[in-house]
Formats: structure tokens, C-alpha cells, sequence
């Protein structure tokens, strides 16, 4: 039969990482004496290892045997911890994370660095390290073909052990032809049988080509509860009976070969290393189960329509209040409240499949805190809290990146060298806070450090040199709009791109990425005493909270999130530049009007803007007023995908389903505003400033 | 309807059988007093005209999208694809629902036309090429021309016509 | 065909082997570490256990050890899932009663030669 071992590939990978990223977590508390992290660290290479030549990654499998014996060398107590074997041991997981990766990936390992940490992991194991054990490898001896004589006289107890005498001989018998004599000679009286003994033993003579290690395979569990005897089969060698079977009676001399040898056991008693301390299982362990993305979202779409149920339901009560009696209506009300409760607790549990503690995310920041803060000659201390928030596994995969960046970025330039904080009468350490907890439906996720805060000056300086912002704006720019400048494309206030936290991406691409799953950021700062960043995120791309508004007979949705205020439009803020842009005048702001109407091409009611709405609303960070005919209601709707049978369409990011069955649109605040054009926008808006002055 | 191309269906097997040739069956449909095909393996379903939702900057062509079941499915009126002089739509104005391969993957769509009329069997011998004389349909859309009681069928090839890319590309062009 | 236990705390391999053995027309029981499998044993009626050495909770060899201190578990075949670093482990386990191993890695075609070896 041939098994596709393949299919277990993905599994094999998942559970690597997180074995990696636990050797990771461990290694960088290991304490000394602390046994059971080292066992954990071992088990996840020793999984590792053993996995890895089954399913096709054996230059993995061959790296990680000598991180295994180096681990296996630290538990039995035969090596010392020490951070210089730390440090190996880090490397030593970077580089299996890279193989995997690359062999999962197809792409090519950097060779030269693999081969630096192995032939560092092979000089440590080779310099203060005992002999190696020797390969217990049988001695090949020739024999000439023809065959084996065997004598096999297994100990009584070898059935003790599971093995069936009857089964070797079985084996044997695969090989070639089997002639075989049972010795009855050790066979005491009935009385004095134990069934559960074996005193049987055996002369074999094995004909046929067979080599010496096929022979000791089939011996090969039992070898060390046995006396074995195996010799070739000399040309005229003629089968000698020790014994004729039928001899049993005459025999039975009681006693003679019914107490065991007791002796050539040293295999047995020989306990290496001290007992297993049993208990005091340090894995996290989370009772989690692996699934298919693939089939939760399927059970997620079958929620929804759920929900759309639902709330088609409740619209047809809502219809019947005007005919129907009074008590069937009752009834209907009563039902739908249940099955409204029913419906959204079954899909916040169905949603909970999908979340997985922020901890995943979090766990790699004391390694790169670690390496980081070394690099920079920085003295940190690292702590977190709320680890177990949950959130979309999706939504935690596309934070990481921008987390590490803020986390850098932190390190970088908020925290201080320690002779800085002495000076300015601070800790020599710095401290750095990752923090996560639930906030109505979103996840909050801070980054806090005790470092030098933002320099408004430098900032606006910066601001003022990038063209951002006029001498004028600087001067009367509140504390939070300066920190605000920090994302604005283009800026950077490192004085030096260091190899740090200057990768080419800026602030202005952590937060479109936030922003891109529907989150902000921002941050808080106090010069000399640090800054805060706080992240808020949907804890789900799958349903979101949404302001219904409509344009004519149309329905869009806008993301409650993206909403600032809604207003009535005053005709005497109302600003035409340039004969067409348009912009309203909002408090001292200058907000260009998106016409829904006219972007979307649809007829809505009016053209007239002080007739209609605004809906002030951000994105990218940046305002905009979007004008529509009327807001509806706000309610969560579940995100339909319009490339599943069509494409993406500008300025949407997807669409819904209504109560009454109806598709509605959501519009994607960012691409809309982007889509109007913003450097036109811009001059638009500046020039309106100076129309107003003059 | 449904019912009519399972009884189809299962005459197609004998068909099948009893001949050599492959016969394949064609959903026929009218457009503007032309008679076009599809291959029924692809008709998922047919429906009555109900509103859509419009999509923006869409070819005017593309009316909007559906709500089927649960699934977002975008709907082309075929007479304006066609540029062919548009109607109003009446209750028995008829929605073709129709899976398509593109990049590999199945996609849904919908069709607006006229009246479906048949379900008819075509072997290949009766199927001619298309044509590269002017009809009205862009012969890229057309998979060969059949032949019934001296009117002819275009048989379309959808996966031609409704590519999603060629809606946007067209959407551009338009603006 | 047999009913086999396969013990182990690795998710792929596992995966492996009872996928593996259950194609083969095996009835497959799987349990995660030691204690797990001692459970599931002692719901009986199991010709063959397969076991991983090192695991969190129950180890392989005290579960080996615990199997054989169970009557109906006197004589089953319990075979080590081993790699090759640790001869002294394949020691071990028959101390404690194993009736012998494979060493990993393995293929499932060697993973099935060796079971119907002990299987007969």
C-alpha cells in the first residue's frame, strides 16, 4: 500500500512552529535547574526530529539530531546551561525555522549560516562530551549463502514483553525455507508449569540467501532476553535434532531448566539518568484543535444566513403589527426575541472557533526585545499582560507586522540609553508594556514604554521641513494632532535610518494596515515620561458594525468605525473652490465633500447639500464629508465578498445582505476618499483656508 | 422548467447511447426574435426578474448584483451587451443563472433575456463555425451556430462573455 | 483486523500512523500522551499499542510500564516509537516491558511490515 504521507505535511509544519516559538519562549527564561523547561524544550526537538524524516525534511531531521542530543546531554544533567548554549540554542531554532520555512516555501535556506550553527553545535558537543555512544551496529559477518543455523532460547519471561516466540519464527520464515526443532528440555512437570512462562527453545536451520542483518532484525527485540546462537550453514551441514518433539514425557526432569537465568540482564537494569519526573506539565496547554480554516468559514456563512433569517423575520413582525391578532403577535414577538438570542449566541460561538489568544502574537516579542535591546546597548524589560485576550486568527496574522514595527519603533526611539535615564533621573532599565484586553467589540491592544516621549518641537519641525504643515499650523496644533503627524506619510523622526526600525516602511504603512482591518491607532505621549499606542481592532473581519444611509433608492453601508459625526450641512461653511471641488467648513477644519451620488453614479433626491446629510468620516487619516439623502439604521451586518463571483469594486469593500433579502454595498472609506482624488483635494482645501483669510 | 431538463437529461443518455456521437444539450433562449444556447450543464437555475442592488461604475449592462440564496451574484442583461435595443423588464422577464470557470475557479452569474424556449440536442455535426461576417454578437462570444426549423441558434460560449475582467475592462473604457 | 492504540503527542505523526493503519482496515484508537492511552486502554479489547517515548503528562515507558501491571495487558505487543539517538531508551522500554520499537523516521509501509510482524 502506498500512503501519501503529504497530507499530514501542513499539520507536521503548524505544530513545528509553535514547537519552535515554544523552544523560543523557553529558552529565553531557562534557569539552570529548571527541568521540566528543559524537557519541553527537548520534546519539541525531539518531535521535531522525528517528524521531520517522515515527512520528507530530512536535512531538518539531520540538523536538529545534534540540538537534540546538545538538549537531551542538558536534561540528563551531563551539561551545564549556560548563556553561550542559550544563545546556540536560539540560533540553532532560527535556522530550523528557516529550513522549514524554506522548504515549505521552496525557497533557498541561507546554507552558509546553517552550516556556521551546525558546525558550532558539533564542536560543543564534541569538545567536553564523552565518547559517542558507539553504534550498536552488528557485526557483519559474511556467511556464504547457503543459509543459518539458530539456536533460540528466549528467556521464560520474553512473553512478559509482548513478544510470541512463535511470531520470530514466523518472520523467519518470510526469509526463506525454515527447518526447525523444538528443545523441550527445559520443560518441567505439569504441576510445576507457569503457561506464562516460556521454556520452550529452538535449533533453526534457515535455508536461502539471506543476509546476517535480515537474521537479526527478526532477533532484533529480542536479543537481550535470549541465549542466540547464529552461525552460516556450512555446505554439507546436515540438520542436527537436539531433541525430537515427541519426546516431551521423558524430559519433564522437573527443575533442571525451569529457573531462569538470571543473570545477562545488564541491558535491563541499567536506568539512565535518573527516573521521569512525572507531572508538572509546563505546556500551555489550551485543549485546542486544529481545523481547516476552509470548513469554519463554511459553518461561519451558514451563520450569517442565520442571521439574515432572522432578520428577515423580525421585519415581517414588525409588518404584521398593523393586521393579526394581538396574541399571535405576541407569540411571533416572543419567538423571534428567542431566536434572535439563539442566533447570536450560536454565531459568537462559531466566531470563538476562529480566535486564538493575543499570546501568538506576543510571543515573539521577548526574543526580538532581547536581541534587540542588546543590539542597541539598551538595558529593557519587557512585560505583558492579557496575553489570553482572544481575537480572529486572520485579524492576529496581519497585526503581527505592524506590531513588530511599533515594538521597534519603541525600542528605537522612545526608550533611552541607560546613561540618558540616569541623567534624567529615571531607571537605568527601561520598560516596555505589551497590553490586551476586550473593549466592547473590539480588542484593545497598547504598547506602552517609560522612554523619552515625542518631541513636539522635533516633530514639527520635521512636519514643517516634509511640507506637511504650515509655521502657522504649528504653532496652534494640539498635543494629539502632533502625535498624529507621526503617521502621516513620508514622515519619520529618526535622525538616522538605523537598520532598526528604518526598513523603508513608515508609520504611515503601520496604520494602513490597521486601518485596513478596520481598526485605528494612535498615539499619546509625554515628553520625557514616554508614550502610549493604542491599537483597536474588530475582534472579526467576518461581521461588522454598520451605519445604513441612503443615496436615492440605493442602501450603502458605512462602517461605524470609520464615522466621526453626522450633520446637517450649514449653507453659509459651505466653500465651492475652483468652480466645482466643494468643501465644508467643520469647526476650524476644511472637510472635502465626497457627492455618494455622483462617485457611485446613481440619482439620489437632491442635489441640494444643505437638503441631505453629511457623514463626517476618516480614513487614512484623513476627513472627509460624505453627502446622502438620509441615514437608516445602524446594525451588524455579516461581509459578502464580491470577488467570490465577480471583482472588486472601488470605493466598496464588499457587500451585505438586508433584512428584506436585498444586497447593500459597504463602502470603503480610504478607497473612497482615495478615489476622490486627495492631493487635488488637498490644494482644494488649502486654497479654501487662504479664500477664507483674504 | 427544472423538470423539463431532468426528462432531458435522461433522453440525452439514451442518445448518448444509442449513437456514436457525443450530443450535447443546449438551453435555448430568445433575444430580440434571436435564438441563442447554452450548454445546460451550465444553467444552475432559472428565475423570475427581481431588483438589484447597482454597482458602481459598472458597464450599464452589468444591472447589479443578487442576492441567491445566501450568495452575491452579479446580473448582465444580455440585450444591452449585445447592443440591442433595451426593453422594460415585465414579471415574465427571465434571469438564466449560470456557472462559469474563470482562473480556474467556478464563478456565478446571471443572465437577463427574453423567454427561454427550449431544451434542444445538438451533435456536433450539427453545430457549424462561427461566422466572422458581422452579426450582431461579437463573434468572440459565440461557440458555432446550430440550426432548427431554418431559424438559427447561436450557441454562446459564456465563459467568453462574462469574464470579469472584460466587465471591468469595459467599465473603464466607458468612463 | 486489529484494534491498535497509537500514542502519541505529535499531531502529524500521529495523523500518520492512524491514517496509515486504519487503511490498512485497522480499527485505530489515538490518544495524546501516557495518561491519555491508560484511559483508553483500560476500555479494553486492544491487540496492539504503539507508543511515543517522549511525552508531556504520562512518558512512554512509565505507560508501558503501567500497561504491563494490567492483567489483560500482560502479553498485548507495545511497541516504542524511537529514534535511533537513544539506544538506551529501546533499553528502557524493554526493562519496562515493551516488546520492541521502530525507529523513527519510518515509512507507513515499514510502519505496516513491523505490525503485521507482532500482529502474526
Amino acid at each position: 500500500m502506498s500512503i501519501d504521507v503529504s497530507q499530514f505535511v501542513q499539520t507536521f509544519l503548524d505544530e513545528s512552529f509553535e514547537g519552535l516559538d515554544a523552544m523560543e519562549s523557553q529558552l529565553l527564561e531557562l534557569q539552570a535547574d529548571d527541568v521540566e523547561a528543559i524537557n519541553t524544550i527537548f520534546r519539541a526537538a525531539h518531535s521535531i526530529k522525528g517528524g521531520a524524516g517522515t515527512f520528507g525534511f530530512g536535512p531538518v531531521g539531520e540538523f536538529t539530531h545534534g540540538v537534540e542530543t546538545l538538549l537531551d546531554e542538558m536534561r540528563g544533567g551531563r551539561r551545564a546551561v549556560s548563556p553561550e548554549l542559550v544563545k546556540l540554542l536560539l540560533e540553532a531554532v532560527d535556522c530550523m525555522r528557516e529550513m522549514l520555512v524554506a522548504a515549505r516555501d521552496g525557497v533557498e535556506v541561507d546554507a552558509q549560516r546553517i552550516a556556521t550553527v551546525r558546525s558550532a553545535i558539533d564542536a560543543s558537543l564534541n569538545e567536553e562530551n564523552t565518547a559517542p555512544m558507539p553504534e550498536q551496529t552488528a557485526v557483519s559477518t559474511g556467511g556464504n549463502g547457503a543459509g543459518w543455523h539458530i539456536r533460540f532460547a528466549p528467556e521464560p519471561d520474553v512473553m512478559r514483553t509482548g513478544n510470541d516466540p512463535l511470531r520470530i519464527l514466523a518472520a523467519l520464515e518470510e526469509l526463506g525455507s525454515v527447518q526447525v526443532t523444538c528443545d523441550l528440555a527445559r520443560l518441567p512437570s505439569l504441576e510445576e508449569l507457569d503457561p506464562e512462562d516460556c521454556l520452550l527453545s529452538w535449533d533453526i536451520r534457515l535455508e536461502g540467501p539471506v543476509g546476517r542483518e535480515a537474521v537479526n532484525e527478526v532477533f532484533e527485540w529480542v536479543e537481550d532476553q535470549c541465549e542466540l546462537r547464529i552461525e552460516p550453514l556450512s555446505g554439507g551441514e546436515v540438520a542436527a535434532p537436539v531433541q525430537s518433539s515427541t519426546a516431551v514425557a521423558q524430559h519433564a526432569s522437573a527443575g533442571s531448566g525451569v529457573n531462569p537465568p538470571a543473570q545477562t540482564r545488564s541491558g535491563f537494569d541499567r536506568r539512565s539518568g535518573g527516573d521521569r519526573r512525572g507531572a508538572g506539565d509546563r505546556r500551555a496547554d489550551t485543549g485546542s484543535i486544529r481545523v481547516n480554516t476552509d470548513k469554519i468559514d463554511a459553518l461561519i456563512n451558514m451563520v450569517g444566513e442565520l442571521v439574515i433569517t432572522q432578520s428577515m423575520l423580525g421585519q415581517i413582525g414588525n409588518e404584521l403589527v398593523q393586521g393579526g391578532s394581538q396574541v399571535q403577535l405576541e407569540k411571533l414577538r416572543d419567538g423571534l426575541t428567542s431566536l434572535e438570542r439563539n442566533t447570536r449566541e450560536l454565531q459568537e460561538s462559531v466566531m470563538r472557533i476562529r480566535m486564538l489568544p493575543i499570546s501568538f502574537a506576543f510571543n515573539r516579542f521577548p526574543r526580538l526585545v532581547h536581541d534587540l535591546s542588546a543590539q542597541l546597548g539598551k538595558q529593557v524589560e519587557l512585560s505583558m499582560s492579557g496575553e489570553n485576550t482572544e481575537l480572529d486568527k486572520t485579524v492576529m496574522e496581519k497585526i503581527g507586522d505592524p506590531l513588530v514595527h511599533l515594538v521597534r519603533n519603541a525600542l528605537d526611539h522612545g526608550l533611552e540609553v541607560p546613561e540618558v535615564r540616569l541623567a534624567a533621573g529615571k531607571p537605568a532599565t527601561g520598560h516596555l508594556l505589551l497590553n490586551a484586553y476586550h473593549q466592547g467589540g473590539n480588542i484593545v491592544i497598547e504598547i506602552i514604554d517609560d522612554g523619552a516621549g515625542i518631541n513636539r518641537e522635533k516633530v514639527l519641525k520635521k512636519a514643517i521641513e516634509r511640507g506637511l504643515i504650515s509655521e502657522a499650523d504649528a504653532a496652534a496644533m494640539p498635543d494629539e494632532r502632533v502625535c498624529d503627524l507621526i503617521f502621516q506619510p513620508g514622515f519619520s523622526t529618526a535622525e538616522t535610518v538605523s537598520d532598526v526600525s528604518g526598513r523603508g516602511v513608515g508609520m504611515d504603512v503601520v496604520r494602513r494596515n490597521i486601518q485596513d482591518l478596520g481598526g485605528s491607532v494612535e498615539i499619546t505621549s509625554r515628553q520625557g515620561q514616554g508614550s502610549r499606542i493604542t491599537i483597536r481592532l474588530p475582534l472579526t473581519l467576518a461581521i461588522l458594525d454598520g451605519q445604513l444611509v441612503r443615496v436615492g433608492e440605493q442602501i450603502y453601508i458605512i462602517p461605524l468605525v470609520s464615522i466621526i459625526e453626522s450633520l446637517q450641512a450649514m449653507p453659509e461653511s459651505l466653500n465651492v473652490v475652483a468652480g466645482m471641488a466643494e468643501v465644508y467648513r467643520l469647526r476650524d477644519e476644511y472637510l472635502s465633500v465626497i457627492r455618494l451620488h455622483r462617485v457611485f453614479g446613481v440619482r439620489g433626491d437632491t442635489e441640494d447639500l444643505t437638503k441631505g446629510l453629511l457623514v463626517v468620516v476618516e480614513g487614512d487619516g484623513q476627513r472627509a464629508a460624505v453627502f446622502v439623502d438620509e441615514l437608516l439604521g445602524q446594525q451588524q451586518v455579516v461581509i459578502k465578498s464580491l470577488e467570490t463571483n465577480f471583482r472588486r469594486v472601488e470605493g466598496t469593500s464588499g457587500a451585505t445582505i438586508l433584512g428584506d433579502g436585498s444586497v447593500a454595498l459597504i463602502m470603503d472609506i480610504p478607497g473612497l476618499i482615495r478615489m476622490t482624488n486627495p492631493p487635488a483635494q488637498d490644494a482644494v482645501r488649502k486654497r479654501a483656508q487662504i479664500e477664507e483669510a483674504v | 422548467m427544472t423538470q423539463v431538463i431532468k426528462q432531458e437529461q435522461s433522453l440525452r443518455e439514451t442518445a448518448g447511447k444509442a449513437g456514436d456521437s457525443q450530443v450535447n444539450q443546449y438551453l435555448t433562449f430568445s433575444l430580440a426574435d434571436e435564438y441563442y444556447g447554452v450548454d445546460i450543464l451550465r444553467v444552475q437555475e432559472i428565475k423570475g426578474w427581481t431588483p438589484v442592488t447597482q454597482i458602481p461604475n459598472a458597464p450599464a449592462y452589468l444591472k447589479g448584483v443578487l442576492n441567491l440564496r445566501g450568495v452575491i451574484v452579479p446580473i448582465v442583461d444580455l440585450r444591452m451587451r449585445f447592443n440591442l435595443e433595451s426593453v422594460e423588464y415585465t414579471p415574465t422577464t427571465v434571469v438564466i443563472v449560470l456557472s462559469l470557470m474563470h482562473e480556474d475557479r467556478e464563478r456565478t452569474f446571471g443572465i437577463v433575456v427574453d423567454a427561454v424556449s427550449d431544451v434542444l440536442n445538438f451533435a456536433p455535426e450539427d453545430i457549424r463555425p462561427k461566422p466572422d461576417f458581422g452579426t450582431v454578437v461579437d463573434a468572440d462570444f459565440i461557440s458555432g451556430l446550430a440550426t432548427l426549423d431554418k431559424s438559427m441558434v447561436m450557441l454562446l460560449d459564456i465563459d467568453r462573455l462574462l469574464r470579469p475582467e472584460e466587465l471591468s475592462a469595459i467599465s473603464r473604457a466607458t468612463e | 483486523m486489529a484494534k491498535i492504540l497509537a500514542v502519541d503527542d505529535s499531531t502529524s505523526l500521529r495523523q500518520m500512523v492512524v491514517f496509515t493503519l486504519k487503511e490498512a482496515g485497522h480499527d485505530v484508537l489515538e490518544a495524546t500522551d501516557g495518561r491519555d492511552a491508560l484511559t483508553k486502554a483500560k476500555g479494553g479489547g486492544v491487540d496492539l499499542v504503539l507508543s511515543d517515548v517522549n511525552m508531556p503528562g504520562m512518558d512512554g515507558i512509565s505507560l508501558v510500564r503501567e500497561l504491563r501491571s494490567l492483567p489483560s495487558y500482560k502479553f498485548t505487543p507495545i511497541l516504542m516509537l524511537t529514534t535511533e539517538s537513544s539506544p538506551e531508551k529501546k533499553q528502557e522500554g524493554k526493562a519496562a516491558g515493551a516488546t520492541g520499537w521502530i525507529v523513527k523516521p519510518f515509512s507507513p509501509d515499514q510502519l505496516l511490515s513491523t505490525v503485521k510482524r507482532v500482529l502474526g
